[in-house]
Parts: structure tokens; sequence; C-alpha cells
């Protein structure tokens, strides 16, 4: 389509805008992190850091237990995510195949889910698990996660399982195949990709929770990397800017990583999730 | 979006004839017990026990037995000045940072859908606030509103606009500036349903309506719109109850401050259960703030709704 060239000066102009809103902070944490002491304390910040340094890095892991916090993060966020895929992945299938009052209901609560806020379930969450003593611990942590991913999983996944041809399945059952097989060696192939995102997905969001970790890790050695970065400001909201804004850049990465990965089928998990709407 | 599997069986119903449904299906009761019993387990359980809890004097670390109180929480909820100055606070945060959110999603979503040159990296990048954990946004939020060392303040003295202020403790600033960050940070979740939406719509009838000669403000508000509505409505239902429910920014940005001026319904209960150990009050609190919610959000879909003729 013909636009013309002063329209598209504004077009450029405007997304320009956007990006230098979306990127600057993250920019700038870059550049806090490897400044040396004496220029964050300076009065006239400068963008590029004109000594910089790895000294940040090393007094980060110096300050707090950033390799434990890491290892726990990655633990609760793997866990959450290959028993949230699986176990998604059989509802999410039924939630799509099929009508029916457990279909309504499945459906119902991934909406309504999204709604509940967090306290009116963190606290029964808090005392159940104090009883069953899984509280500052990390497969505590890791069922409340699974089960906090899954309106999302079973969204995205029951999306997938659509763009799946039900006449595939009908052909396998006229093949003689029972019900299992055709689900194991003909759909769950094909949904592979679908339940990869899924799952990175999910790694993501457990990778970069914070309220349920703050309740229910009490110990710096159970905690994982998000409650572990607000250790770094101070009670009076006092922080050491540099070893702060390295350590909150290396907990970035791996989600940076990841999603840069499935960008492309997230967009089209929702699109997929929200054509029936 | 409830309607997630209408529509695809009707016309398989009769020809399914030929593979005998087994009564009401117990393959599929197999297939959804995993995810079933965690659900019932850690989600509608403890919802429910949590409603529960708002009517009893529940508190943390008490030796006597629990009793039931009625709606004594309510009662004291109803008078305590301090929550509603918070529940005040919290809509004006999810509305303030709900609605520009959309408008400048709105137009990101647009951009991107050009084909402009910067395009590729400009999704990129328009993701990476959704990459991020909320921890790490507040924290970086935090170095760019530093009165000595953050760039916002060093930015404004280079223009010449003053000295800049200390925005996070500000009385007057500290709402505004955490909601710049809660825009800033829920833009690219909307962003990217606007602009699936936007790839939905049909081009055949954009172009038709070009060689028709309307212009740009008209395509949209006759081609463009009625196919992205159902994803607005949504998205903006969304973003209304996610922000309403927020608590990582807020509380790692000012974890309330100054002087209660962004403390957040979240904040507010967060302390009282698991500073204070207050957990039947705190649960009372989440109950009307579900109600709240629910209440506001019914009245924005119905009159929504009810704005456009089409479905």
């Amino acid at each position: 389509m013909r636009t013309s060239t002063g329209a598209r000066v504004g077009q450029y102009a405007a997304l320009l805008a956007y990006l230098v809103f979306l990127a600057f902070p993250f920019l700038w944490l870059i550049s806090t992190a490897f400044k040396p002491p004496q220029e964050l304390a300076s009065l006239h910040p400068t963008w590029i850091p004109e000594n910089p340094t790895l000294d940040n890095f090393r007094q980060a892991f110096d300050e707090q237990p950033l390799l434990r916090a890491a290892l726990n993060s990655l633990l609760a966020a793997l866990a959450a995510a290959v028993v949230a895929v699986v176990i998604a992945t059989p509802m999410a299938y039924v939630m799509a195949r099929h009508r029916g009052r457990l279909t309504k209901a499945a459906t119902g609560w991934v909406v309504v889910s999204q709604a509940f806020p967090f306290v009116l379930l963190i606290i029964p969450l808090f005392l159940v698990l104090k009883n069953l003593r899984l509280i500052n611990s990390v497969p505590g942590l890791v069922m409340v996660y699974v089960v906090w991913s899954l309106p999302f999983a079973l969204w995205m996944l029951a999306g997938y399982v659509r763009a799946v041809p039900a006449e595939l399945e009908e052909a396998a059952a006229v093949d003689g195949a029972g019900r299992l097989r055709i689900l194991v060696s003909v759909t769950a192939p094909l949904l592979a990709p679908g339940i990869v995102a899924t799952a990175m997905f999910a790694f993501i969001t457990a990778w970069n929770e914070f309220f349920f970790a703050l309740v229910l890790l009490k110990t710096p050695e159970k905690q994982t990397l998000p409650v572990i970065l607000t250790h770094f400001i101070g009670a009076e909201g006092v922080a050491d800017l540099g070893p702060l804004a390295a350590a909150a850049f290396l907990a970035t990465l791996p989600s940076l990583v990841v999603f840069s990965l499935i960008q492309r089928r997230i967009t089209g998990g929702m699109l997929a999730g929200a054509v029936k709407s | 979006m409830t309607s997630v599997t209408e529509s695809r069986r009707p016309a398989r119903r009769a020809p399914g004839a030929d593979r005998p449904r087994r009564g009401p299906d117990h393959g599929a009761w197999f297939l959804v017990l995993p995810a079933l019993i965690p659900i019932l387990v850690l989600s509608v359980g403890p919802l429910l026990y949590g409603i529960m809890l708002a009517f009893t004097d529940a508190q943390s670390g008490r030796t006597e037995p629990t009793r039931w109180i009625g709606t004594l929480n309510f009662q004291d909820l109803m008078h305590d000045t301090l929550f509603w100055e918070s529940f005040r606070i919290g809509l004006v945060w999810a509305v303030g940072v709900t609605v520009p959110q959309f408008l400048l999603a709105l137009g990101l979503a647009l951009l991107l859908n050009q084909n402009l040159r910067l395009r590729w990296p400009a999704r990129a990048l328009a993701i990476i606030p959704w990459a991020m954990p909320e921890v790490v946004v507040g924290i970086m939020w935090r170095l760019v509103y530093n009165p000595d060392a953050g760039i916002l303040n060093e930015t404004l003295r280079d223009f010449g606009l003053g000295d800049g202020r200390d925005w996070l403790s500000g009385l007057a600033t500290a709402l505004p500036a955490v909601i710049v960050v809660g825009v800033w940070a829920g833009m690219p979740q909307t962003t990217v349903a606007l602009l699936a939406g936007l790839q939905n719509t049909p081009r055949e009838l954009h172009e038709a309506a070009a060689v028709d000669g309307a212009g740009a403000w008209r395509r949209f508000r006759t081609v463009t719109w009625p196919a992205l509505r159902p994803i607005a409505l949504a998205i903006t239902a969304l973003n209304l109850i996610w922000n309403f429910n927020s608590f990582a920014l807020v509380y790692v940005l000012t974890n309330g401050g100054p002087g209660g001026r962004t403390r957040l319904p979240m904040l507010f209960a967060y302390e009282e259960a698991f500073r204070y150990g207050q957990f039947g009050y705190a649960a009372a609190m989440g109950c009307v703030m579900v109600a709240v919610i629910s209440i506001l959000l019914a009245v924005f879909l119905v009159g929504r709704l009810r704005g456009g003729d089409e479905a």
C-alpha cells in the first residue's frame, strides 16, 4: 500500500521513540553494572563507563549467595516446567477435543484463576504447606509453581492441540490403534514443538517469580534469585548500586536467552488460544 | 475466550457414531486426573479455605485454637481507613497503568504491523520487559530514578530542566513514578496480544477500504477496530486484574512508601498476614479485593459489550 513520505517519517519517529523508551532502562542497568564506585558516586553519570570494571560482579558474589540462589532457581524452574507440561498436556488434549462438563469446568477455572488475588491463595497455601513441612523447601515451592503455571500452560497447549487435525487421529483409530497409542504415536510428536515452547514459558515464569518465593522460603540457602536480589537493597532503601546492577543483570540473562528461543511460538500460541474468542 | 471448545465438535458428532463413545468417557477422566488433583488440592481447595479463614480469627503462631468470629473481620475492615486508602491507591494504580498500557501498546502494535524497516529489532526489544523478572525491572528503574547516579535526573540537568528530584521518595511523585514502571513492564504482553489480533484482520477488507478512499483513521475505525475488539477487551480486562494484584514491582521500588503513598492492597495484605500474622484479617482483605474487582470487571465488560452492536 502506498503511504505518503510524511506519514512514513512520522511512523519511523514514533517507532524510534518506542525503542528508546523500551530499551533505555536496560541499557542503564548494564552501564551501571560495569561502573567503578567513583563513577557511581559522581554527580554527572555517563552512559558509557569511563573505566569499565568487573569488580561489581565479584563483589555481588561476595555479598550474597548468588550461586546457591541461582541453583535453587534453576532447580525450581526446571522441575516446575517439566511437571507442569507433563500433567497439563493430557488435560489440554481433553479440553481441546471434548466438550462436556469437565471441559467447561476446566476452562472456567483457567479464566477465574487469573482473577485470584494471591493473598487469598497464599495464606491457606502457607498453612497447608506448613502442616506438610514443606515450608522453606524447594519442592514445596515447585508444587505451588506447577499449579500456578497451569492456567497458561493449559491455554497454550489446548491451542496447539486444536491445530493438530482430528482427522489424523480418526484415521489411526480406523486402523485399529488404541486411544493411548494414538495419543503417544500420532498426537504427541506433532505437539512436541508446542510442548517444548510451553515448558520454556513455564520455566521463565518460575525463574522470574517473586511473591510465593518471598513468603515460602525463609533462609538464604533456600531462597531463589529474585528474593536474594532484594537483599542487596538495605532496610532504609539504600543500596550498593554497582553490585545490585551486576547481580540483576546476571539474573536476567537466562530468561532473556530462553525467551528469545520461544518468542515466535509464544506469539503463535497466544494467537492459537485466542482464535476462538 | 471462554468458548475454547465450542464450534469444533457439532459437525463431527454424527459421523463419530462409528467410534462408540463409552458412556460419559472414562478415558477423558484418566487424562484429566494428573492435572485435576493438583488443581483441586493446591488451587480450588486453598481458595475455599482462604474464604473460610476470612470468617475466623486465625493468627500465626497462636496456641489457642482458631475460632469462628462471623463477619467481625469484615466489620473491622469497613472502619479500617488505612485499608481503604490502600484500596484507593490500588484502583488509581490499576487504572493508571492499564489505560496508558493499552494505548501505548495499541500504537506500537499498529506500527509493528506496518512494513517498516526496523520491525525485527523492534519486536525483539519490545518483548524484553516481558522476559525480565519483575524484581529486576524494579531494580532497574530504581537505578534510573536514583537522585544522584540516575539517568533521569542527569538528563533533566543536561536539558536545563532543574536539578531533578528524588522521584521514589517524593510524596507527590512516588505513585506516578511507579505507574510509569508498571506501564513499561506490562506493555509487551499487551502489544503481542494486540499484534496477534491485528494479523488476524482481513487484509482484503483493508485494501478495499483504501481503494474506496477511506483515510487511515476511517480504516482503523471501520475495519481494524471491529476485528480487534474482542482481543482488546480480553487483554484489558486481564491487565486490570493483573495490575490490581501486582506486588513485586512496587515492593522493590518503594515497598509501599513514602508514607504509604504507594501501598497497594497486595502489599497491605502481605504485611498484615506475614509481618503481623493476622491471617484471618488478611484473608478478609483478599475476599473484599476479589469482590470489588469482580464487580468492576462485570460493569466494564457489560458496558463495553453493550457499547458495540457487533458481537
